[in-house]
């Protein structure tokens, strides 16, 4: 077991590996009431084609998510359930790069550790429990396909990416999920739910001997190995498309703007570059840029208008949006501040401001045992520690914020998702 | 827990919440207001101009440099509905002064910051800037007009229009769109002068400090607080479900249909009204989320909920538009296996373990308690989550069947989608 001390931030943390090799991180909590425990597999929507035992598969959208769903299906019934009856609450979510599964519970932790480590690395599925699934998966993609949100983050990635799994909807679509089978669910579990590729992380006030004790019993003895995935043909930093646009039941248009960025590597660098991109967003983009408040002046954006920086599987992006009733003001408004600032540089006072206010950001994320709990497990997964963030925030510059604005903000690298409102349909004909 | 309510001023109650375990101090304070059609639009208009400058920080830049100088201090707005209640004011929360890295005293100023934008706003000529107001009353239409985005919360928004048009309980959070249009400057002004001193203000402090420390920030920072006669608040009344439910649908272009349903209690019981909505549609062990989702595949999502203070329960569901019937009959029958005492044992202490659970998880988010102690203040209640905890052990199922008769369907919104698209 290693102790990790992080007095900057007052965390410590507890690593262990299990004969196995699955890494379980505890980050102990004393004084709370609740405990949280996530199981968490490098498998998400983006890992559609890989390898296993030398054949390489494709598999359809959306599989990952649907095989988080049906993994809840234990021989003696649903361990939702189970869960449920012990006052725990449990949840799932399947991102594209990872899939989590996780609960929050009161009482009898052990209890439902167990229940969670079982039912998460047991698959039981049967053809008739897999074709009930499309029904309400169907109608999950149905819901989403109805978010304005959902649709133009969808639209964003499909004119960014040509060959990325990225432009791919998580959910998959309806078409997609129907070709799924028993079988196909088996293979991506027997792929993606081994030791070697997941990691588990407790937070609370648990009792940690007990805990890896119940690991150790419940969990495969074998280690399993970390599959090839194929992410597609390498991409150009240019976008497949420069616009999408389309009409939906909103009240006013909505849009998301897109900057390809190069791929960030594992390891700590991977995520000084989130911080940096993060960074950037701030000053260019954030509620205290002088930009933001010239828009919201002019009402060009209103309180919806927010931006981030994404690393996924062999890629990256800058989107940044909002509901606004002039998409093209906006974007050519954060290319021309874009500009003003490689040109002029960052105010050092500015710079200096953000920095402290991203830190105390990164301090009070740290109240969210979920946001813990996932962050620990990304980091695990790509090689990091994120709770090294104030030594990073320290090796940071204003010229690492202006190199990459001067690279990736630019209109080159952007594409622009636009979702119109639905001309007025009092008559029918309209259409 | 610990807790006190304590008048640190005229009609101004401090809820102190001593907790050391946090990275973060909470600070808030929400004049408490009815809820009117003719007032609701303009108290939800008026932080949002508050929020846009001080005198001593005129616009947003220097507001929000203000803020990332307190290491990314977020004071927010929020405009609340408890009961027939609209909470207005302000949340603070900034980094507990012990990972300030120069050892800086943070309560004080965020303290301060959070008076300022309630107490001395930016003005000219004895009003509010005409820009900000201009602009937040876009924002605020566009918020109003953009709850037709998610179809859900559509939904159910008009079910409660539908069912409550007649009660303040109808009115909306932010008011309507009508209301919004006609706020001018002047009046808004006006309006914010009245609600300051004529409305009980609560005040929230959950953190590492000590009660003196807050309460002199505090006392400091609304040290300028107008206070007249503060009106006491109208009696929340409740009405039985018509005899015959009323049936509304609409259409929209989308690809799901939305069933929301409201139902009327008549019971005053309220731990046992609070079981039997956990166990019908109000956790993910409930009738609805296994019966309804689950077993039969006829909803994406089927929950339930309860407003105690109203005596109302919904149902809300995402349905394909050709299963409105089955649908219907299937939540309704799921009600009466509740009423009928058709349950197993293990749905009875699931349901109630679930609630204990999240009562007791309660005190480990400073938000969630500040939202506890609100409802409770704003409705006239004084209930702390550990007393509740201990009336919902003494419920017994034939107090459940009991509340759950008194259940009766008031009025049922189907919101379809467009066939054949």
């Amino acid at each position: 077991m290693e102790k990790i001390h992080y007095p900057r931030i007052g965390e410590r943390v507890h690593w262990y590996r299990l004969k196995n090799g699955l890494p379980v991180c505890i980050v102990p909590r004393k004084g709370f009431a609740r405990k949280y425990a996530l199981f968490a597999t490098r498998y998400g929507g983006m890992d559609l084609r890989f390898e296993l035992n030398g054949r390489w598969l494709d598999t359809p959208a959306g599989i990952a998510h649907y095989l988080e769903h049906k993994m809840f299906d234990t021989e003696e019934g649903n361990a939702l359930q189970e869960l449920a009856k012990n006052g725990a609450e449990p949840n799932a979510f399947t991102s594209n790069a990872i899939t989590v599964y996780y609960f929050d519970s009161t009482e009898k932790f052990e209890e439902n550790l167990e229940i969670l480590l079982s039912f998460v690395s047991v698959p039981y599925f049967t053809d008739e429990s897999v074709a009930k699934e499309q029904g309400i998966i169907g109608q999950e993609i149905g819901m989403i396909e109805d978010n304005p949100e959902w649709v133009v983050y969808k639209h964003l990635m499909q004119a960014l990416y040509e060959n990325s799994p990225a432009r791919v909807s998580v959910a998959g679509s309806v078409e997609s999920i129907a070709q799924i089978t028993a079988q196909t669910l088996y293979d991506c579990h027997k792929a993606f739910y081994v030791p070697a590729n997941m990691c588990l992380v407790l937070v609370g006030d648990v009792d940690e001997q007990a805990a890896i004790a119940i690991a150790e019993r419940v969990l495969p003895k074998e280690s399993g190995t970390v599959i090839e995935r194929d992410y597609g043909a390498e991409e150009s930093l240019l976008p497949y498309e420069k616009e999408v646009r389309c009409a939906m039941e909103v009240s006013m248009p909505t849009f998301l703007a897109g900057f390809k960025c190069p791929a960030a590597p594992e390891g700590q660098e991977r995520m000084r570059n989130n911080i940096i991109g993060e960074l950037a967003c701030d000053v260019l983009l954030g509620d205290s840029s002088p930009l933001f408040a010239r828009l919201y002046a002019q009402g060009l954006v209103n309180g919806s208008f927010a931006s981030s920086y994404d690393l996924l599987p062999g890629v990256a992006y800058v989107s940044v949006g909002g509901d606004s009733n002039d998409p093209y003001a906006v974007t050519r408004a954060i290319l021309d501040e874009a500009k003003r600032l490689v040109a002029e540089g960052i105010d050092e006072d500015y710079f200096q401001r953000i920095l402290r206010a991203n830190f105390g950001t990164a301090i009070k994320a740290l109240n969210s045992f979920e946001a813990i709990a996932v962050t620990v497990a990304e980091g695990c997964f790509n090689r990091y520690d994120p709770y090294r963030f104030p030594e990073l925030y320290d090796t940071v510059t204003a010229q690492d914020l202006l190199d990459f604005i001067r690279e990736n903000i630019v209109e080159e690298r952007m594409a622009l998702s636009i979702i119109d409102p639905k001309e007025e349909q009092n008559d029918e004909s309209n259409d | 827990m610990e807790y006190k309510r304590t008048e640190i001023m005229q009609d101004v109650f401090l809820t102190y919440l001593p907790a050391k375990k946090f990275k973060t101090s909470y600070l808030s304070a929400h004049f408490i207001a009815p809820l009117r059609a003719e007032t609701a639009s303009l108290n939800a208009l008026l932080p949002a101009v508050l929020h846009r400058g001080t005198v001593r920080c005129p616009d947003m830049e220097r507001l929000s440099a203000a803020m990332d100088r307190l290491y990314g201090a977020q004071i927010d707005y929020t405009v609340r509905k408890k009961g027939e209640r609209q909470c207005v004011g302000f949340v603070a929360s900034v980094i507990d002064d012990a990972f300030a890295p120069r050892g800086e005293r943070l309560l004080e100023p965020t303290a301060a910051l959070l008076g300022e934008l309630l107490l001395d706003p930016v003005t000219r000529g004895g009003r509010f800037l005409s820009e900000y107001v201009d602009s937040e009353k876009t924002n605020l239409i566009d918020a109003l007009r953009s709850v037709r985005n998610d179809k859900r919360e559509w939904a159910d928004l008009r079910l409660m229009q539908e069912m409550c048009g007649d009660e303040p309980y109808g009115v909306r959070r932010l008011g309507d769109e009508e209301s919004a249009a006609k706020i001018h400057n002047r009046k808004l002004y006006q309006h914010s002068r009245e609600l300051m001193s004529t409305s009980r203000l609560e005040l929230y402090y959950c953190g590492s400090a000590e009660e003196r420390r807050v309460t002199e920030a505090l006392l400091h920072a609304f040290a300028a607080l107008p206070r007249g006669v503060v009106e006491p608040l109208p009696e929340m009344r409740r009405y039985a479900a018509p005899q015959q439910p009323r049936f509304v649908t609409e259409q929209m272009d989308v690809t799901q249909g939305k069933l929301s349903m409201g139902f009327r209690c008549g019971s005053d019981d309220v731990p046992a009204l609070i079981m039997a909505n956990l166990m019908f549609g109000g956790s993910s062990n409930s009738k609805l989320f296994l019966n309804v989702r689950e077993k039969l595949s006829l909803c994406y999502y089927a929950s339930s909920s309860y407003a105690r203070s109203k005596g109302i329960l919904t149902v809300s569901s995402g349905i394909e538009t050709k299963d409105y019937d089955r649908a219907l009959e299937e939540i309704l029958r799921q009600l009466q296996a509740v009423q009928q005492g058709q349950w197993e044992d293990w749905e009875l202490t699931g349901a109630r373990s679930t609630m204990l659970s999240s009562l007791t998880a309660m005190t480990d988010g400073q938000g969630s308690m500040e939202n506890w102690f609100l409802g409770q203040n704003a409705t006239g209640e004084t209930e702390t989550p550990q007393e509740l905890a201990a009336r919902l052990m003494e419920v017994t199922p034939q107090r459940i069947m009991a509340a759950a008769e008194s259940i009766a369907l008031d009025t049922v919104y189907f919101l379809k989608g467009k066939e054949g698209v």
